[in-house]
């Protein structure tokens, strides 16, 4: 079971306190966007079999949304960060790389 | 190959059983195919087989990174329907399901199909109506299949509570023919069949590169050294997205662990299939005993074939309402499997930017049941470049707004 560290209230919450939301760091495009936009905004993700950053619900707890960087393959966890972001903290950068090193992710921002 | 029959058998028992080739030939690989299909899985295989029986195609190497059919093909619950709601998602499941019928004898190999029925349970309101509009559907699209009331549903699976209080049973929509089948057999049927038509089945052989030449295929890198190819099929459910990018182009999926447990084996108790969709479950007998219980997904991206207990505690909590029995009954065994899944939770059977190469992908929750069907309409795909079941399973239909839009329709775990 992940446990997960709300950076907002600062619970360690089990995987069952929290609501997953999917990737992380999307970049939503609106109406007058093309097909190509709509279709990288909706449908297409990174999947990675690695380094994945993911949002996450505090739904039975905060009830805040918050960011979190986790290895797909091991379930290890990196560390987690408030949503109003558009890419992980450098700190959290520096800590993945050392740790997963060429982890890569499509343009942040 | 020598073809298994009862005779056969009389014939080993004659000679302590000296005489059995092995099922497949484990050859090394050559320096060039026509074909290569990466993942020999049911998928993969079944497609392997169906270009080689009806193209001709047998100059063809499966190669598979692990064992054979060691992914998904044995980590499934081993159902078989084809009661969907879509035309082109009945089209290729009821093509699969009817390959099923015949495949012990088109393989000669018993891969023990028992179209023992399945009963899609509907506990709400809302499933009643869905479930009905199904059956209509299925009705139009020469699917046979009907719509049952509870009494029906209760002859059918007596274990079944059907006046659970927060869940009652309100009907059903039951296919006759639909059922189980014994899922290693089908891909060693598979193989066996492949491996005599003189194609190379390659285990413990995993892809690392794609080359290409400009858009166009030249072969793969394997750790069993560069192997040229014209066409190569990509069938590898959850690790779809790992080898699209060593093409080098994207797809629009998502893998996450599905799993499922079963119990100790006891005596017979329930002749039917069961899914109980509302309380996301779904539950059938083995011919050992074992009641063999498929749960929910994760609800996050990962590459574990392990699962969650938390997952196995809700769909065992949630069943026995429905079945109380199962309550007394201890969990044998639990496992994950690692699945693939699109926006609207249809698979991709496509073209690729990348010229000769194809995709097989994207069957999310339910690919055991597909497999012939699958493997048939891929082949077709890959040998004259289009084909009547595959043309709306485009990966490019996500750009165009064509889905194919089963993800509540079909009323599965997703």
């Amino acid at each position: 079971m992940l446990i997960l560290n709300c950076p907002y209230c600062g619970v360690d919450a089990d995987e069952t306190e929290l609501a997953p939301g999917g990737e992380a760091h999307i970049k939503r495009f609106g109406p007058g966007s093309s097909d190509d936009d709509f279709e990288e905004y909706l449908f297409m993700r990174e999947n990675p079999k690695g380094v994945h950053f993911e949002r996450w619900r505090h739904a039975n707890g905060c009830g805040k949304w918050f960011h979190a960087a986790r290895c797909t393959v091991t379930l290890e966890v990196f560390g987690t960060y408030p949503a109003q972001t558009f890419e992980p903290p450098a700190e959290l950068s520096a800590a993945i790389s050392a740790k997963r090193p060429g982890w890569t992710w499509r343009t942040f921002s | 190959m020598k073809r298994y029959s009862a005779f056969a058998i009389a014939r080993e028992a004659f000679r302590q059983h000296s005489g059995w080739d092995r099922a497949w030939a484990n050859p090394e690989p050559k320096k060039k195919y026509d074909v290569i299909i990466v993942g020999a899985g049911g998928h993969g295989l079944a497609t392997a087989y169906y270009l080689g029986r009806n193209f001709g195609i047998t100059n063809v190497a499966i190669l598979e990174k692990g064992w054979l059919g060691g992914g998904n093909t044995g980590r499934n619950t081993t159902i078989i329907r084809s009661n969907y709601l879509q035309d082109p998602s009945a089209a290729l499941y009821e093509k699969a399901r009817s390959l099923y019928e015949t495949l012990s004898q088109d393989l000669n190999y018993n891969v023990m199909f028992s179209p023992r029925g399945v009963i899609m349970l509907a506990q709400t309101h809302h499933e009643v109506r869905g479930y009905q509009r199904t059956a209509h559907a299925n009705a139009l699209q020469g699917v046979k299949t009907e719509w049952i009331g509870p009494q029906r549903v209760k002859e059918l699976c007596p274990i079944m509570n059907i006046d659970g209080p927060r869940y009652p049973v309100l009907g059903g929509l039951w296919q006759s023919r639909g059922g189980t089948a014994r899922h290693d057999a089908v891909a060693w049927g598979y193989a066996r069949a492949c491996s005599d038509m003189g194609m190379h089945v390659i285990q413990q052989c995993e892809v690392t590169g794609v080359r290409r030449d400009g858009d166009k295929l030249v072969g793969v890198d394997t750790n069993k050294g560069a192997i040229d190819c014209d066409k190569m099929g990509i069938v590898v459910a959850g690790h779809s997205g790992h080898l699209a990018e060593m093409a080098g182009f994207r797809l629009p999926l998502e893998s996450v662990a599905l799993q499922a447990l079963v119990s100790e084996p006891i005596k017979p108790c329930m002749d039917v299939v069961v899914m109980a969709n509302t309380v996301h479950g779904y539950l059938s007998q083995s011919d050992k005993g074992e009641m063999v219980i498929g749960g929910g997904t994760d609800g996050f991206n990962n590459y574990t074939q392990r699962g969650s207990f938390h997952h196995v505690e809700e769909t065992v909590r949630a069943l026995i309402e429905t079945f109380p029995m199962l309550s007394r009954l201890k969990m044998l065994r639990q496992w994950g499997g690692i699945v693939d899944v699109t926006g609207d939770r249809s698979p991709i059977l496509s073209k690729t930017p990348v010229d000769g190469v194809f995709i097989n992908c994207g069957w999310g929750t339910g690919g055991f049941k597909a497999i012939p069907g699958s493997g048939w309409a891929m082949a077709e795909l890959m040998a004259k470049g289009e084909s009547p079941l595959t043309d709306e399973f485009s990966m490019h239909r996500f750009r165009e707004g064509q889905f194919i839009d089963e993800s509540v329709a079909a009323g599965v775990a997703h």
